[in-house]
């Protein structure tokens, strides 16, 4: 048994940025631990370019925003192991990994930093029925089989699902020659972001068809076509409105969940909204010394966002190792009205400093102001002409009204209409 | 007239752009200044930056990830997708270093946006 004062699981966005803030923060005894054979995460396969324009005012690809952090975390000779899985972590902070070179390790771990990301809701959540047909991909899967490992995974394309991944998956498969007939997308919006809507699917005239979804897949060993229907505002199928697509490939592209599977085992409480851990204003989890950032924590619109958290969730949990204590008494905040989730669900009545509250709204909503309010009174509102499911939004409160929230007995984040 | 959608913020306004007259392009439908710079120059010379991927001999991956150092032309992605055709380079490789220069005589190279140990 071997003993570390920090652990971060995963060395994607969040993990990198963590460590190297917690470095920075005074930590040097820090383990980053990768399951893949390459630091940098989901991003090495998302060669597309429109990141880092929050962090570095310049706009990157995936591969390039990754090799700014990695190349920050060489610099300071922070210790890392690849290709090394994490089996178990537990309440104590004991972690076993596993990998070929060293076989299985236990590590004692002064606090520990879920970095894991998130993983792709696959066909099962979904319920499609039809054929078990090849060619049948989750978006995030074809991505790897094109970018990183050079295979094509089809030729005539349908997606299911309108997300970004999605949206460039459409790009991406046109790019390498493959047909994208169609983009499918259940609701009536698209949870993607605009430019991607232009620049993925407009550019090369893919069709985007709302309030439609797959009702069967068909074929024999591979997918032969796919049919799919309109469906009504109780996202009924609509009968009579089927369609059959030809195609050979059927991409997923429907959603992402925080991977937690460890969170569990540490006993680890997790939001149901979320999927993620219910966590602090210093990105600690309920379970003493256990932290979480990035899309382990929510799923996150842009990577310049898990950065800027896991930077905070790496520093806080260096202050947690040097011995700096909270009282434990905290204030809850809530989603309301309109607002599906606010990350962090609580906040240290301790502290002082400005606070920066994420969340995401349920539905689109037009001319409406984002409030927050602490035992009935506004103390924050910011008038927004739209919000989207698709898009996350940020409350930074400063220093007066952070005191008032630390203050108060239940604080409440919510949509209210702007009075005309 | 064309009709399009603005990519400037989440409003996703719908632009009507009077593309008659190169010269006098006028935009519609937008609800700050943004959105009229955006139609026109998405009607006057819409550029796009392309991102792609090439094979790569004796690195520690089996592709190398690649994009045009500029905005090109939106209507010479295909042309330039194409120059990439059966390229192979050979690790080790860093970010910035040339795969294809000059591609399609725009004056903006495809550029490595990957760093690639050799094995």
């Amino acid at each position: 048994m071997s003993v570390k004062n920090l652990i971060i699981i995963g060395g994607g966005p969040a993990g990198l940025a963590a460590a190297k803030s917690a470095y920075d923060a005074g930590e040097r005894d820090i383990l980053i631990l990768e399951r893949e054979d390459r630091l940098g995460g989901i991003l090495n396969q998302c060669i597309h370019n429109g990141f880092g324009l929050h962090t570095f005012k310049e706009e990157l690809t995936g591969p390039e925003y990754a090799a700014r952090y990695i190349d920050e975390v060489l610099k300071r000779g922070i210790e890392y192991k690849l290709g090394t899985t994490v089996l178990s972590i537990d309440k104590n902070k004991r972690v076993t990994c596993v990998n070929e070179k060293d076989g299985l390790q236990i590590y004692e771990a002064g606090a520990i930093i879920l970095a894991c990301g998130c993983r792709e809701r696959p066909r099962g959540a979904i319920n499609i029925a039809g054929c078990r047909a090849a060619g049948i991909f989750s978006a995030g899967t074809a991505q790897k089989l094109i970018n990183i490992d050079g295979y094509m995974p089809g030729k005539e394309v349908v997606i299911l699902g309108s997300g970004d991944i999605g949206l460039i998956m459409a790009r991406r498969m046109t790019f390498q020659g493959a047909k994208v007939k169609a983009v499918v997308e259940l609701m009536p919006y698209s949870s993607g972001l605009n430019r991607n809507i232009v620049q993925c699917l407009n550019d090369f005239d893919i069709p985007l068809m709302f309030s439609h979804t797959v009702v069967d897949i068909k074929g024999k060993g591979r997918v032969s076509s796919v049919v799919i229907a309109a469906v009504d505002e109780k996202l009924n199928q609509i009968k009579g409105t089927e369609q059959e697509i030809k195609c050979d490939t059927l991409l997923l592209s429907v959603g992402l969940l925080p991977e937690n599977e460890l969170s569990k085992m540490a006993d680890v409480n997790l939001s149901p909204v979320t999927g993620g851990a219910i966590v602090d204003d210093d990105m600690m989890t309920e379970t003493d010394g256990i932290f979480a950032c990035g899309n382990v924590l929510h799923v996150h619109d842009l990577v310049d966002f898990v950065s800027e958290e896991s930077e905070w969730a790496g520093a806080r949990a260096a202050a947690y190792i040097a011995g700096e204590k909270v009282n434990g008494d905290k204030v809850a905040v809530q989603a309301k009205d309109g607002v599906r989730y606010v990350v962090p669900q609580f906040v240290n009545r301790d502290g002082d400093g400005t606070l920066k509250l994420k969340m995401r709204v349920g539905n689109v909503f037009k001319n409406v102001r984002l409030c927050v309010v602490c035992d009935g009174e506004e103390i924050y509102a910011k008038k927004k002409m739209i919000v989207t499911p698709g898009e996350m939004e940020t409350v930074t409160l400063d220093e007066k009204q952070t005191r008032a929230l630390k203050n108060c007995k239940l604080a409440v984040v919510c949509l209210k209409a702007v009075k005309q | 007239m064309k009709e399009m959608i603005c990519i400037c913020c989440p409003m996703g306004c719908r632009l009507t752009v009077d593309d008659s007259d190169l010269s006098n392009v006028k935009v519609s439908g937008n609800t700050c200044p943004r959105g009229e710079k955006y139609g026109k120059e998405e009607v006057v010379c819409p550029k796009r930056m392309v991102t792609s991927v090439v094979r790569v001999e004796g690195g520690d991956v089996a592709m190398l990830s690649v994009k045009t150092k500029d905005a090109i032309e939106k209507s010479k992605i295909s042309g330039a997708l194409k120059t990439l055709k059966g390229v192979v380079v050979k690790a080790p490789v860093k970010i910035g270093d040339v795969v294809v220069q000059n591609v399609l005589g725009t004056g903006v190279d495809f550029i490595a946006t990957k760093n690639v140990s050799a094995r």
